[in-house]
């Protein structure tokens, strides 16, 4: 279902795409054509961020523009209406850590690519992790950290999951500035992502997607 | 008859600044004790390998290692980050026993705690610290936000020292929430003069001032350590290698005054506005820098950078925001014989070739997560390269990976000088023999023959 809102949403062409909203709303077009039109230009914008054609900017300010979009859609839309989710993730900035520019471009990414995502925000306990998971079910774990502090956090955190006996239960990514390969050998976890999209990739290959 | 200072070219002021380096005064202004003839010795050495590896005329006797550190030394010490920001003689205990442990041909000084107790007085909004938002065990961060408005740039632009007394202190300084300054619209002449002081005379301004008066006094008893701990340094033949900071104008903005976000879409909504606060920035950052080096008599300036790195924004982005105004900066400190410490955080490859534009063996760009051997292929005959030894490796690893790891850096990048060895970004944890590896490779490896 390729359309008008697509291209505009997806070149982040923000007056013309939500003056195209208004006007279609007020024809009467289906508000959840609309929500599908601004998912497919959001997929075409991670796309693009992952071929390098878009940049953190771009993907910042396409977000700025979805939000606007939603805001106007929401009043129209039934409850209910929401698609179905691929599944579920959990991602927190990991404890003794307050960054959460790149966490939250990891969230965005997850959601617009239809996961459902449980952000447990900053400077997340180690037991607030495991206690979600076992609330939840969740698959996959996502742990983020900007600091070097945060190797040992990551670390704590899956040690604290592996305690909990729920180690075999979920697969857990790490992402951040100075996360490598070798820091992902130290903290024990599955993965890690060097961006958002990467993130999008390994939970699509563990949830399926 | 020697000539004036204005009259120099900037290589003729690079050199007289950095002469005045290897030549340190204590704080009277006398020529400097070493603590030992081997000391003084050991001084010239460090400081002329450091120079000789910017200004690339002549290889260096070896490679020279440099570490940047943020709260290591307390951790190396035994003290927390807390008790580094609050108490002053443990801030000062712990950088010597880094420096003189570790020694390092340069050090950053003790000034990257901070003054905690100074922070409380002005009730500092822009940062959580270690028992003040968070752990004491861990380093301070910032708080992203819009302290200065999508609506704001005219006022920003239009007097800029204005808006940073009147609109930007009180927003960051929650002490400062009724600070009132003169700007050049107050008329003070003899006619109207007397409306000017008003302000001052109701009691919030005056609990702003009575604030600024003990942040003062707090100030000056810190900065006696920090002085404490250069002087030492340098008396035991370790100079200082920073001081003064300076920032990319874009990272002035999107940083601390319209954050990331705000920044981000300051580029779509208003790229005008964004260049022009750009421009006005400018001028500010290069005075800052300035007066760093004239109050220290350090001449390198460290530069943290930031959104300018790979993926922050695309090639175009950069070479219409980021690189424009910064190149500025980059010359406006270099025209004063300064040596810009360019420290990209992150990824720097694909900016390689756009910051090569500039006058050789002026600035040391020290990267963090960058390909070396192509750094050293596209920077290595115009400026001095550093850095990249990952701090996941020095926390995590082995001394033999440091070890190995500083070898094939000394390896690709050393050749022909005009190259620092050392981490690629802050060290707030490490094993110390890791550290011990790298920076002995260094002196053992990287002999020059």
């Amino acid at each position: 279902m390729s359309g008008e809102l697509v291209r505009l949403l997806s070149d982040l062409k923000e007056p013309e795409a939500l003056a195209f909203v208004e006007k279609a709303l007020g024809e009467g077009v289906d508000p959840l054509d609309l929500l599908g039109q601004s998912k497919e230009a959001m997929n075409i914008v991670g796309q693009r961020f992952a071929s390098s054609e878009y940049f953190i900017p771009d993907l910042v300010f396409s977000g700025v523009i979805l939000k606007r979009i939603v805001e106007m859609l929401e009043p129209h839309l039934k409850k209910g209406q929401e698609a179905e989710r691929l599944g579920k993730v959990i991602i927190g900035t990991v404890a003794g850590d307050i960054h959460d520019i790149g966490k939250d471009l990891v969230v965005f990414m997850l959601d617009v690519n239809g996961f459902e995502v449980l952000d447990l925000g900053i400077d997340v306990p180690v037991q607030k992790f495991v206690d979600t998971i076992k609330e939840t079910s969740t698959k996959v774990v996502g742990l983020s950290g900007f600091l070097t502090l945060a190797f040992q956090s990551m670390k704590d955190t899956v040690d604290a999951i592996k305690e909990a006996g729920l180690r075999d239960k979920v697969r857990i990514m790490i992402g951040g500035g100075q996360i490598d390969e070798q820091v992902r050998g130290f903290t024990g976890a599955d993965a890690y992502g060097k961006d958002a999209m990467e993130a999008v990739r390994l939970a699509k290959g563990w949830i399926g997607g | 008859m020697e000539k004036k200072w204005e009259e120099m070219s900037s290589d003729e002021k690079q050199e007289a600044q950095l002469q005045k380096w290897l030549s340190p005064k204590d704080p009277e202004g006398n020529d400097l004790k070493f603590q030992s003839p081997q000391a003084e010795k050991a001084f010239k050495e460090r400081a002329t390998r450091l120079k000789d590896a910017i200004q690339m005329k002549k290889k260096p006797d070896r490679v020279p290692v440099f570490t940047i550190y943020g709260f290591y030394p307390a951790l190396y010490a035994g003290f927390t980050p807390q008790e580094l920001m609050y108490d002053y003689d443990k801030c000062l205990v712990a950088h010597n026993k880094y420096v003189l442990d570790f020694a390092p041909d340069g050090h950053i000084g003790a000034v990257v705690p901070g003054p905690g107790k100074l922070f409380e007085i002005l009730d500092y909004k822009l940062y959580k610290w270690p028992g003040h938002g968070v752990s004491p065990s861990v380093s301070y961060q910032c708080n992203e936000g819009e302290y200065m408005k999508a609506d704001e740039y005219d006022a920003f632009i239009d007097d800029p020292s204005n808006f940073y007394s009147n609109v930007y202190l009180p927003r960051i300084f929650g002490a400062l929430e009724h600070l009132h300054a003169f700007s050049i619209s107050d008329v003070l002449e003899i006619y109207g003069a007397g409306f000017n002081f008003i302000p001052f005379g109701l009691p919030p301004v005056q609990a702003a001032y009575k604030a600024l008066f003990e942040a003062g006094a707090e100030a000056l008893k810190w900065v006696g350590f920090m002085v404490a701990h250069a002087t030492e340094m340098a008396a035991a033949g370790f100079p200082a290698f920073w001081d003064g900071p300076a920032k990319p104008p874009f990272d002035m903005i999107g940083d601390t005054l319209r954050g990331t976000k705000g920044i981000m879409t300051d580029m779509y909504r208003q790229p005008d506005k964004l260049l022009q606060g750009l421009e006005a920035m400018t001028p500010l950052v290069i005075k800052m820098g300035v007066a760093g080096v004239k109050a220290s008599g350090v001449p390198v300036v460290p530069i943290v950078m930031h959104k300018g790195a790979d993926g922050f924004l695309s090639d175009e982005q950069y070479k219409k925001f980021y690189w424009p105004p910064f190149r500025k900066v980059l010359m406006g400190l270099i025209d004063e014989g300064i040596v810009p410490f360019c420290f990209a955080e992150g990824g720097y490859n694909s900016r390689l070739k756009i910051i090569r534009d500039l006058p050789k063996g002026k600035v040391i760009w020290w990267l963090d997560r960058t390909d070396m051997t192509k750094a050293k292929e596209i920077l290595g005959d115009v400026a001095c390269i550093g850095g990249n030894v990952p701090p996941g490796l020095l926390a995590v690893g082995t001394p033999q990976q440091a070890k190995d790891y500083a070898k094939k850096l000394i390896d690709t990048c050393g050749k022909g000088g005009g190259y620092i060895l050392g981490n690629g970004t802050v060290i707030e944890q490490a094993k110390p023999e890791n550290l011990h590896a790298m920076i002995d490779t260094a002196k053992e490896y990287g002999v020059y023959k």
